[in-house]
């Protein structure tokens, strides 16, 4: 087992790491042509942008449908998360790297850098970065920002805007171009030096933590593991949100143990998604957390399908009704009924994610709901 | 003034193609509108929208073929394809003409729907609202007994109609439940360009 | 064995006119806001007839026909 780290080097208060840095710590870009993408294959490394697809065979696939361009994602658009903006100011070679050896796997002469537009100071290193590779590398690539919206990272949104200059989500089947997370690539970087993977992922902690904020853990450490390393629980957690708003609510006693593992976790059918770890403490509702995402998520939509935009908004609106006024059994139901109806009939996966979530939550807190009363006191986040 | 067979066909023709066409015109129109109720299917409106548009086509086909043959008229074929080339009342049967190719180019491109796709189909549509008017200007323009009141009536009545509904359509705002709303999702992801 | 084949929806095109669930309710309905849930699976033979006339009516062209790989389940 590797024991490098995405983040070794520099302190990450200290800035970008620089071109000269990093090649004496970590040595030149390795001369790995095609055949790094079985290294890839052998190595399990899985996307680390939110669908976990095994990404040794999307560099198969994308070779086999002759990709022209690789678009790396570091739009960001979860509201949470940080690692990706955190990778690209302070490791941006890592992901430089990643994407060149990418592009020469997969054979794609286009690298478009896909940066969220308010992620002003992860661009600005990236584009730094950029300056200090020798031209030869250097023209390969070009910056394009990802509008700040949740779908704007959306593998499919984020090629509309790189080939038509709109970042919409569509369900179109084989894209011209491949995607691949920040992360992951800064994963290759270090797999095409040591011939494995580092064995970490990066997570993101939210919520009811002593210190939020990005943190590299061991894929066999446990939830419990990073809430510790984040400083503890402001107070008792209730439940954790593991995965970002696509993600699912996991009640706190069996969320402690579960390793940040993505193979381990979809095995008991959860996944990191876009490593997000959200900790509800114990005197929040989650009802009421339930129903400001689900808001939030509903207002994300594209509107270019009409059960996502209506049926998205009205799970909003009656689990909003639950949240503000009291459960009651018509909501109730029509949560039931709509979350059903709603999945798998967008052209994205947007609706399916939303209502995964919703569902979740209706599992996780079902109690919670069918017994939630208005809160006298308002709380102001 | 002829009197003859050929002739009275030719102008009941007309106007029987001017009736149907408004009616064509309005039933597209409340498609667009999406009208519907208890004993009125949608796919009436659109089936309707079809089939009395190639009714149209028929007495059309009779109207012209009627007006050519005519030893009155001395039209050639050559008058009936290509606009402004009749001897005989030249401008207003020119504009029969416009009117009749641009229907056909219509009805060519639905029956083919399938093929050249939606956008393409719905933008040579929109020559609808050319042929309309332009078919009933020909009206008043070569009839022989255009001034006469039953004639007037007719076609003050079709107009009328389809001013109406045409004016709703127009007026009342999308009828897609999504455009606004989309219109709006479009405007905030557009292309930024980098300062 | 004659040819399966399902019916597939573009679900951006899709504008929830609605004639698809009035020619086919058996196997379309229309959710709470207008937009068709189609069933699952293989179009019965009976059918088909009344199927291509939905894909055909469209005012969108949001339907198509989908031949079905035998053993493979439909999508909605």
């Amino acid at each position: 087992m590797s024991t490098m780290r995405l983040l070794a080097g520099r302190t990450l208060s200290a800035g970008p790491e620089g071109f000269a840095e990093h090649a004496a710590r970590l040595g030149p870009l390795p001369h790995a042509g095609r055949d790094l993408t079985e290294v890839v294959v052998r190595s399990g490394l899985t996307g680390r942008g939110g669908a976990g697809f095994a990404a040794g065979l999307k560099w198969r696939a994308a070779a086999a449908r002759h990709a022209q361009a690789l678009v790396v994602n570091g739009a960001e658009g979860e509201p949470h998360s940080k690692k990706d903006r955190l990778l690209m100011s302070t490791r941006p070679h890592l992901v430089l790297d990643g994407a060149l050896l990418a592009a020469r796997a997969v054979r794609v002469k286009e690298i478009v850098l896909y940066i969220g537009e308010h992620h002003t100071i992860a661009r600005a290193a990236m584009e730094h970065a950029l300056a200090e590779r020798p031209g030869a590398e250097r023209k390969h690539f070009r910056i394009a920002a990802a509008p700040a919206r949740y779908v704007s990272g959306d593998s499919s949104a984020a090629v509309h805007l790189v080939t038509t200059g709109i970042a919409l989500p569509t369900s179109a089947p084989a894209a011209p171009a491949m995607v691949q997370n920040v992360e992951t690539l800064a994963h290759v970087a270090l797999i095409a030096r040591f011939g494995e993977d580092t064995g970490t992922v990066l997570v993101t902690m939210a919520g009811g933590v002593a210190r939020p904020g990005v943190l590299e853990v061991e894929t066999t450490a446990t939830i419990a593991d990073a809430i510790a390393l984040a400083g503890g629980a402001t107070e008792p957690p209730r439940a954790v949100l593991l995965g970002g708003y696509f993600g699912a609510w996991v009640e706190i006693g069996q969320a402690q143990g579960l390793t940040l593992d993505p193979v381990a976790l979809r095995a008991r059918g959860l996944s990191l998604g876009c490593g997000v770890v959200g900790v509800l403490p114990g005197s929040h509702c989650p009802v009421c957390e339930t129903a400001g995402i689900m808001r939030y998520l509903a207002g994300e939509s594209s509107a270019q399908c009409g059960p996502c935009f209506f049926g998205l908004r009205a799970l909003a609106e009656a689990s909003g009704r639950i949240a503000n006024q009291g459960s009651n059994s018509e909501d109730l139901q029509r949560l039931q009924r709509w979350a059903a109806e709603v999945r798998g009939r967008g052209a994205c996966k947007h609706p399916d994610g939303a209502v995964m979530f919703l569902q979740s939550a209706l599992s996780t807190f079902g109690q919670e709901f069918a017994s939630h009363q208005a809160h006298r006191a308002r709380r102001t986040a | 003034m002829p009197d003859t067979f050929l002739w009275y066909v030719t102008r009941a023709a007309g106007a029987v193609s001017l009736v149907l066409l408004s009616g064509v015109v309005i039933l597209g129109l409340l498609s667009t509108m999406r009208v519907q109720g208890k004993a009125w299917p949608r796919f009436l409106t659109t089936g309707l929208h079809r089939n009395v548009a190639l009714i149209a086509v028929v007495f059309l086909f009779l109207h012209i073929v009627t007006a050519v043959v005519d030893p009155f008229t001395h039209l050639g074929w050559g008058a009936a394809l290509i606009p402004f080339s009749s001897y005989y009342r030249t401008f207003w049967l020119g504009l029969g003409v416009i009117a009749f190719d641009l229907l056909l180019a219509i009805i060519v491109t639905s029956l083919v729907r399938n093929f050249i796709g939606h956008r393409t189909w719905r933008a040579i549509h929109w020559l609808a609202y050319a042929s309309w008017p332009v078919a009933v200007i020909h009206g008043l323009g070569t009839g022989t007994d255009v001034w006469s009141f039953w004639f007037m009536l007719l076609t003050a009545t079709c107009v009328g109609v389809v001013l109406i509904v045409a004016g709703y359509r127009f007026m009342a705002g999308p009828f897609d439940p999504l455009h606004t709303a989309r219109t709006v999702f479009r405007g905030s992801v557009e292309k930024r360009e980098l300062p | 064995m004659s040819r399966q084949y399902e019916l597939v929806v573009d679900r951006i095109r899709c504008d929830g006119r609605g004639l698809c669930a009035e020619l086919l309710p058996e196997l379309i309905r229309l959710d709470d806001w207008g937009y068709p849930i189609i069933s699952s699976g293989p179009i019965p033979d009976h059918l088909m007839p009344l199927a291509e006339r939905a894909v055909e009516d469209c005012p969108v062209l949001a339907l198509t026909l989908r031949r079905v790989e035998q053993g493979k389940r439909g999508g909605r």
